[in-house]
């Protein structure tokens, strides 16, 4: 893989947002919208099979992130399919979305199904 | 539990429920045989080592699971040479097995490399007819798809991969406990799968030997890691005619037994890296240990029926 010089990073950063603004997916950290306010970042770690905070409350149009803190791949499923679901999350990888319409979203790992956590969506 | 004897059928001290507890608490690495009613038993390294055939009996196979192939953390860096050592033990055998059972987990994330490094690995095995079940691993991304087309086309599986067959008189059922598993709840069968069971063993004597095998374990290990299936009472309820019944799972990595009835449930050890005991972790995840131990903690399991006895003889011996 090429190094990246200090320019090129900056080139490559300015992409990475580029495409952010295009999908869900998102890299950990401050995010500005296409607008160029920047949005509050909601984390969940998931570590020891378990999603922490297993409950998280965001204002709607607000980011939530989850980051694999294990050595074992999780994923993260709408159980009303009320939002896309993440591929398999390998360590250190994450998954974006941004939350919707005010209401109560609960969610589980499909392949360790005890693992759940809900998402509480506010008005802005 | 009593110690005494409360079966004696065959008049030589030993009933079925006593031998099984023997075995259950003898640990791994031997092999248990009934020969002339007299138990005996031996480590599977020293017959390889006098290099002394097998004592002869009617069907052997031998059980796999959990290799995670792809997983490079530091429970295992390396996978793919633990999963060879295994296939060599195997090959070293002196009475090969008649066949392998895969029970779950080839692979660590789904991806299609991880699957070809797998079967490539595998071809080095002097046992080629190999019986495969899905673990959650294995199904990651397109409910099993490329899994099924894979593995599961030879034995005509039906739905998401379950089929059953025949081998000396033994009836054989691979089951599917990892797909479309229900937010708070464990591993599944589902309706279509044992509406299927219950018609699969209707027509069969209940004389004739079943061993069932599935990735996660079809009893309640641990529901709180998600060590049980939610719908395996009814399955074992279409099996309870049935005079001797042996149901294999991997999916938990380490050895444990339980006798209930005429079922014996085991779970095998994986060959990639040890998993915790019940409980005595935050989580189930890949447990670390120091290197010269891991060996100890992977492993395989043989099975053996000998016609005319009830009880299979299940065997596990670690790769140290």
């Amino acid at each position: 893989m090429t190094t990246l010089t200090p320019r090129n990073k900056t080139i490559a950063s300015l992409f990475a947002i580029g495409c952010l603004s295009l999908s869900n997916f998102a890299l950990a950290g401050d995010v500005k919208d296409t607008d160029g306010t920047s949005s509050k970042q909601n984390t969940i770690d998931i570590k020891d099979f378990a999603f922490n905070p297993q409950t998280i409350t965001v204002k709607s149009g607000e980011k939530i992130t989850w980051t694999n803190r294990d050595d074992e791949p999780h994923t993260v499923v709408s159980v009303e399919k009320q939002f896309k679901k993440s591929s398999a999350l390998d360590t250190d990888q994450t998954f974006t979305i941004t939350a919707g319409a005010p209401g109560t979203y609960t969610y589980f790992c499909s392949v360790h199904p005890k693992m759940t956590g809900t998402i509480l969506v506010v008005k802005s | 539990m009593s110690d005494y004897i409360s079966h004696d059928h065959e008049h030589d001290g030993i009933d079925r429920r006593g031998f099984l507890q023997c075995m259950a608490w003898a640990g791994t690495g031997l092999l248990w045989t009934v020969s002339g009613g007299i138990l005996a038993s031996k480590t599977l390294a020293q017959i390889a080592k006098a290099g002394e055939p097998l004592p002869a009996t009617d069907l052997s196979f031998l059980q796999i699971s959990d290799s995670h192939i792809g997983f490079n953390k530091e429970a295992n860096k390396d996978v793919t040479a633990t999963f060879k050592i295994a296939l060599d033990r195997i090959n070293a055998m002196p009475t090969p097995p008649s066949f392998l059972i895969h029970t779950g987990d080839i692979t660590q994330l789904s991806k299609p490399e991880e699957f070809d490094t797998f079967d490539e690995i595998l071809k080095s095995c002097r046992t080629k007819d190999v019986f495969y079940v899905p673990g959650e691993h294995d199904v990651l991304n397109d409910g099993g798809k490329l899994y099924r087309d894979r593995y599961l086309k030879r034995v005509e599986a039906k739905g998401s991969g379950w089929y059953s067959f025949n081998k000396n008189g033994v009836h054989f059922i691979g089951l599917v406990n990892v797909l479309d598993l229900q937010a708070g709840g464990l591993g599944q069968l589902g309706d279509e799968q044992l509406e299927w069971l219950e018609a699969d063993v209707k027509d069969l004597g209940t004389s004739t030997p079943i061993v069932v095998f599935a990735h996660i374990p079809l009893w309640a290990v641990y529901p709180e890691w998600g060590w049980g299936t939610s719908d395996s009472e009814r399955a074992l309820g279409y099996l309870k005619p049935f005079g001797s019944v042996t149901v294999l799972n991997g999916h938990i990595h380490q050895v444990l037994q339980k006798v209930e009835g005429n079922v014996t449930f085991h779970t095998a050890m994986s060959t990639a890296f040890p998993q915790p005991a019940p409980g005595t972790a935050p989580s189930p995840g890949p447990m670390k240990v120091p290197a010269e131990k891991l060996r100890s903690l992977l492993g395989l399991t043989s099975v053996q029926y000998k016609q005319g006895k009830t009880a299979l003889a299940v065997v596990d011996s670690n790769l140290s």
